[in-house]
């Protein structure tokens, strides 16, 4: 991606094409109030020192031990490392959720201990992995100081209002992810003040668009959410929980997902399950990732870039 | 169909049981690996067996039928952990079932219990409880 980028979102899209089968987290760069997302490597990061760029990583998955991946803990270690060798140093990260494997406290500070390496701020939504402990309260205890109801907030940072949700919680039989009336209300109530030009990123685990629901790949009141957003011109939603790269551009927003740093899980419909794959070892690394993204001045659409822990 | 099957683990068990009776430690080993399989010999779409397996974020059998008063057992065969719980609040609902990992519940009032895992809820069951008389 070059500075002329800003013209079109054709070069930007076909960008992310390639991009799709490249990352380990996603690089994000806000500039004038619209995020991009950027590449961990190669030339996209060094160009967007003006705007606001921020990392995502996801499903981390701490704990996990099985054939697809014996080391977790291990491949987010390497996630890291490519976060702490970046030339320009993002603002912040979030992590959208699946921190741990089973909840356990030892997951959460071997996490913790990884993750802290960075030096960034986190920004942390959980995943229906991190509410396993019998009480549900070490992701809360750990993550959720300042934070309303089972953990959902929203803070501002270089004119983007950024939320974090949560819809891992109270799940109903047959049902997808969930957000429930009390945290929808919080929503609207919160984009009320915002005034439509206000770039909006909203980050969350489980999809918040229907990707495949015979695997639970969505939200069942994610509507209700995405109309309180139809009025902003420029929305980015960012989930995790699929562990692989999809987006889909509706109008004014951006949906994108991120890669795990733990094991990669089958395209929709692919396999029996939704399980944990298992690939040859030289191929784990392409399909595990984090991502860049880079919100540039002028521009609708904040540039994701997805790296792969090994191209 | 369920009084026949019934009777088949019984049997082996009683054989497996005389076996260790007769001073075999090994056998009573063998009959912990023996049960499982017969337990799950059931029909794979509506059991009639006391156990459910978690395969490929599925319940198998995904309907089961039991008297009142029989011990329900649901065992995690997946890479991902699993956990049951009742779509109304009927029964207490399991921890976190990692691979391997059972969870067992005796249920005593006739009637359908409904239930999905509390981590994938697209994964529904069912547990149709018949009286015990007969």
């Amino acid at each position: 991606m070059s500075s002329s980028d800003r013209d079109d979102g054709v070069n930007r899209r076909k960008v992310l094409e390639c991009m799709t089968w490249v990352g380990t987290g996603v690089l994000w760069t806000v500039s004038g109030g619209v995020p991009h997302s950027l590449g961990l490597m190669g030339e996209a990061q060094a160009q967007e020192a003006r705007g606001l760029t921020f990392l995502q990583i996801s499903d981390s998955h701490v704990g996990f031990d099985k054939p697809a991946n014996p080391n977790a803990l291990g491949t987010l270690e390497e996630g890291i490392a490519k976060v702490i060798a970046l030339p320009k140093k993002p603002s912040f990260m979030i992590h959208t959720g699946d921190i741990s494997h089973l909840s356990l406290e030892s997951q959460f500070d071997d996490a913790d201990r990884i993750i802290g390496q960075s030096r960034l701020d986190v920004h942390y939504v959980p995943g229906e992995h991190d509410f396993l402990d019998p009480e549900q309260k070490f992701y809360r205890d750990r993550y959720g100081r300042g934070t309303k109801g089972a953990g959902w907030y929203s803070f501002d940072a270089n004119g983007v209002h950024f939320i974090g949700l949560v819809n891992v919680l109270n799940l109903k039989a047959g049902g997808l992810g969930f957000l429930g009336d009390d945290q929808l209300a919080w929503l609207e109530d919160d984009l009320k003040a915002r005034s439509a030009s206000t770039p909006i990123v909203v980050f969350a685990h489980i999809p918040l668009w229907t990707i495949y629901p015979e695997w639970g790949w969505g939200t069942d009141d994610s509507a209700q959410a995405l109309s309180y957003l139809k009025r902003f011109g420029s929305v980015t939603v960012l989930n995790g929980h699929i562990h692989q790269v999809m987006q889909k551009v509706e109008g004014n927003v951006t949906f994108h997902t991120a890669r795990s740093t733990a094991f990669p899980q089958p395209a929709p419909g692919s396999a029996p399950s939704p399980g944990p794959m298992k690939v040859p070892d030289d191929q784990l690394r392409k399909m595990l990732g984090i991502a860049d993204v880079t919100f540039k001045q002028n521009e609708q659409r904040l540039a994701i870039i997805d790296t792969p822990l090994q191209a | 169909m369920s009084a026949s099957n019934t009777m088949s683990v019984s049997n082996t068990l009683r054989s497996v049981l005389v076996a260790a009776a007769l001073g075999a430690a090994a056998a009573v080993m063998l009959a912990a690996v023996v049960l499982p399989g017969w337990a799950q010999n059931a029909d794979p779409a509506s059991g009639t067996a006391d156990a459910v397996s978690i395969d490929n974020f599925t319940f198998g059998p995904q309907n089961l039928t039991v008297k009142a008063g029989t011990k329900v057992t649901w065992t995690n065969k997946d890479d991902i952990p699993h956990g049951i719980a009742s779509a109304n609040n009927a029964f207490t609902k399991s921890r976190a079932l990692d691979t391997d990992d059972s969870y067992s519940f005796t249920f005593t009032a006739p009637g359908t219990y409904q239930y999905f895992c509390y981590l994938h809820p697209h994964m529904t069951g069912t547990i149709v409880v018949q009286p015990n008389n007969g």
